[in-house]
């Protein structure tokens, strides 16, 4: 029968692409972490950085004596490993928390940094660091940051009747221009010792690495990541719009409300660590859905994998070929800038479609 | 009530306080059976909807509903460029739990939906790319597959151009007639009332409306004085059998207004 042959054909084609990509994905970003660790200004074999990586994560010692000096063995646990995990997971919470906002918002062109989420976290971080608050609360009062300037935006967008459009991005810059200005008062008032620590949070950098910092952002990030993820087919519903969505069965309000919360604690995470590092998660959505379509089971986890790498190269670049720890963030932002604008220009010539 | 019945009575709505739309506003329609809503431009039709829907709260009144209720928006853009299949997947909402995925039973009744409405070849085409006929078929499919015992549809043939209405009026009856589903239409077009719905209100001002069977609502009085233009009945021959409709008294052709002018 031909219709029960056509399904047999899409499920099989649909699926198997889409566990092909994410497959492929995974293997390229654990293959980039571990090549990751090798480079740098101390460079070693790929057999060398894989046994000592080995006996890290292992419970148990390897079987084999392995005569490496103990200056390899730090290079690699103190410095490069937190360092490359730090920027793993930075671009995984990145690119999940770009797609998504972008399905929530259903707009294609906003991101953490334009809806005022990662400048509310900075100011929130900004206002631990000024009352000389433990790490933890920093990332406590980032999330509340966060978190209250995703809600003010989202609600100025509404009361202004233009949640989805350029009214979103437009209350998105009120509200961030606000925190980056007490972000800015911050700097004003701070003593020498808190504005060292002040002026990593605009520029953006990995270079606070430590297995501490390392475990502050794995937590929010894997936590909220995996709750997005299970609920990643929801956006696809949210993407439609509020009474579309209300119609076919879907709890807008409270969905939305329940991500944006985890996006903020995201969010908060990771800026709280590294800082601002730019359009991250407004540019690698765009290339997920060149990879594998607009439909967010796909797109959703496509979005993560990707970010991580892209924050990952990105840090490396400095890292390894600049040597002078350029932030990353300043970086991410210089080349994700011609892609942004090539989308933009994409989007007003082709109309507001997909890609 | 039965499943699929469906009314409303002294429904109100304002948008600011004492400010109302539309007021003391009633009606019903029960299963298999089809209501039309006219009213100009402005006078709350879709408001009216999404009253019925349940999407918005009315300022006063009540609207009873027995059974699941399914809706088919104006063709709309959507901001990505989903496939068809994607689409109609969503209509399945309801039947999947919040931390689930589509299954495979979920995705095979979505392709049933979309064979049926003549669309299963489009299923992995992109949304965007189909024309607005096609779309709202699309829509049509995801209500289908949301098993719905209610569809309320807002102004399904606006977009349309005449041909992809008759099409989509075609598809309004037999929803009705074969699957027996309730629906609750708006339109601009009295005929489009007059040719597939058994009741119509008439949305003829804050506190006035018209509600009942068809034939007894849809009046040349009535719809003059909704649309403040002159009605006439007039018959044409479809399929060789004779029937008649009701429509505007338009401004004339250039050419006719100048022919009468010479006499």
């Amino acid at each position: 029968m031909f219709l029960k042959k056509y399904i047999a054909y899409t499920l099989q084609y649909s699926q198997r692409r889409q566990w092909l990509v994410a497959l492929i994905l995974t293997f390229v970003l654990l293959a980039t972490i571990v090549l990751s660790i090798c480079i740098g200004p101390y460079p070693m074999s790929i057999w060398k950085a894989g046994s000592i990586l080995a006996n890290l994560s292992l419970p148990w010692s390897l079987p084999v004596d392995l005569p490496w000096p103990i200056r390899e063995l730090t290079v690699i646990q103190v410095i490069r490993l937190p360092r490359v995990l730090l920027a793993t997971l930075v671009g995984l919470g990145l690119g999940m928390s770009g797609a998504a906002l972008q399905g929530l918002m259903r707009n294609p062109l906003v991101g953490p940094d334009l809806v005022g989420v990662s400048s509310g976290s900075a100011m929130g971080g900004v206002l631990a660091i000024m009352l000389d608050w433990p790490p933890l609360a920093v990332v406590f009062l980032a999330f509340v940051g966060g978190l209250l300037s995703l809600g003010a935006t989202f609600r100025l967008a509404q009361l202004a009747k233009s949640s989805d459009g350029i009214g979103l991005i437009l209350a998105g810059i009120f509200v961030g221009g606000f925190c980056l200005s007490c972000v800015g008062l911050g700097f004003f008032l701070a003593n020498d010792a808190q504005l060292n620590a002040i002026t990593f949070w605009l520029l953006g950098t990995m270079t606070k690495a430590t297995q501490a910092t390392v475990w502050l952002v794995a937590i929010p990030t894997l936590g909220g990541g995996a709750i997005l993820m299970l609920l990643r087919w929801r956006l696809n519903l949210l993407s439609l719009g509020n009474d579309d969505a209300f119609a076919i069965g879907v709890k807008v309000s409270s969905l939305r409300f329940a991500i944006i919360v985890v996006v903020s604690l995201i969010v908060a995470a990771q800026v709280s660590v590294a800082g601002i590092i730019g359009w991250v998660g407004l540019v690698v959505p765009h290339w997920a859905r060149m990879l594998v379509g607009p439909d967010h089971r796909k797109m959703f986890p496509a979005s993560a994998l990707l970010g991580a790498l892209f924050v990952l190269f990105v840090d490396n670049f400095t890292r390894v070929v600049l040597r002078s720890d350029v932030p990353t963030g300043v970086l991410t932002t210089i080349i994700g800038t011609p892609f942004i604008c090539f989308m933009f220009w994409k989007k007003q010539t082709k109309g507001w479609v997909g890609d | 009530m039965n499943l699929g019945d469906f009314s409303f009575g002294n429904l109100g709505h304002a948008y600011l306080p004492d400010k109302w739309i539309f007021r003391n506003y009633g009606g019903e329609v029960s299963r298999g059976q089809i209501l039309s809503l006219l009213g100009p431009n402005g006078s709350g039709k879709t408001t009216l909807l999404k009253i019925l829907l349940g999407a918005l709260k009315p300022t006063e009144g009540t609207v009873k509903v027995n059974g699941q209720v399914a809706f088919v928006p104006q063709l709309f853009q959507v901001a990505f460029d989903y496939t068809a299949l994607d689409m109609v997947l969503m209509g399945r909402a309801k039947n999947i739990g919040l931390f689930s995925q589509p299954t495979k039973e979920d995705e095979e009744a979505s392709l049933r939906a979309l064979e049926q409405v003549g669309l299963a070849e489009m299923a992995h085409r992109p949304f965007h790319e189909m024309s607005g006929g096609q779309r709202q078929l699309i829509i049509f499919a995801r209500a289908l597959v949301a098993e719905a015992d209610i569809l309320i549809l807002d102004e399904p043939t606006s977009a349309l151009d005449l041909k992809n209405q008759n099409a989509i009026l075609e598809w309004i009856d037999r929803l009705a007639r074969q699957k027996n589903l309730t629906v609750i239409f708006s339109t601009h077009h009295p005929h489009h009332a007059y040719a597939v719905a058994d009741r119509a209100l008439l949305m003829l001002g804050e506190s006035n409306y018209a509600a009942g069977a068809v034939n007894d609502v849809l009046t040349e009085s009535n719809l003059s004085k909704l649309y403040e233009l002159p009605f006439r009945r007039v018959c044409y021959e479809y399929k060789s059998q004779s029937v008649e409709t009701l429509i505007p008294v338009l401004r004339p052709t250039k050419t006719a207004l100048a022919s009468a002018e010479s006499y």
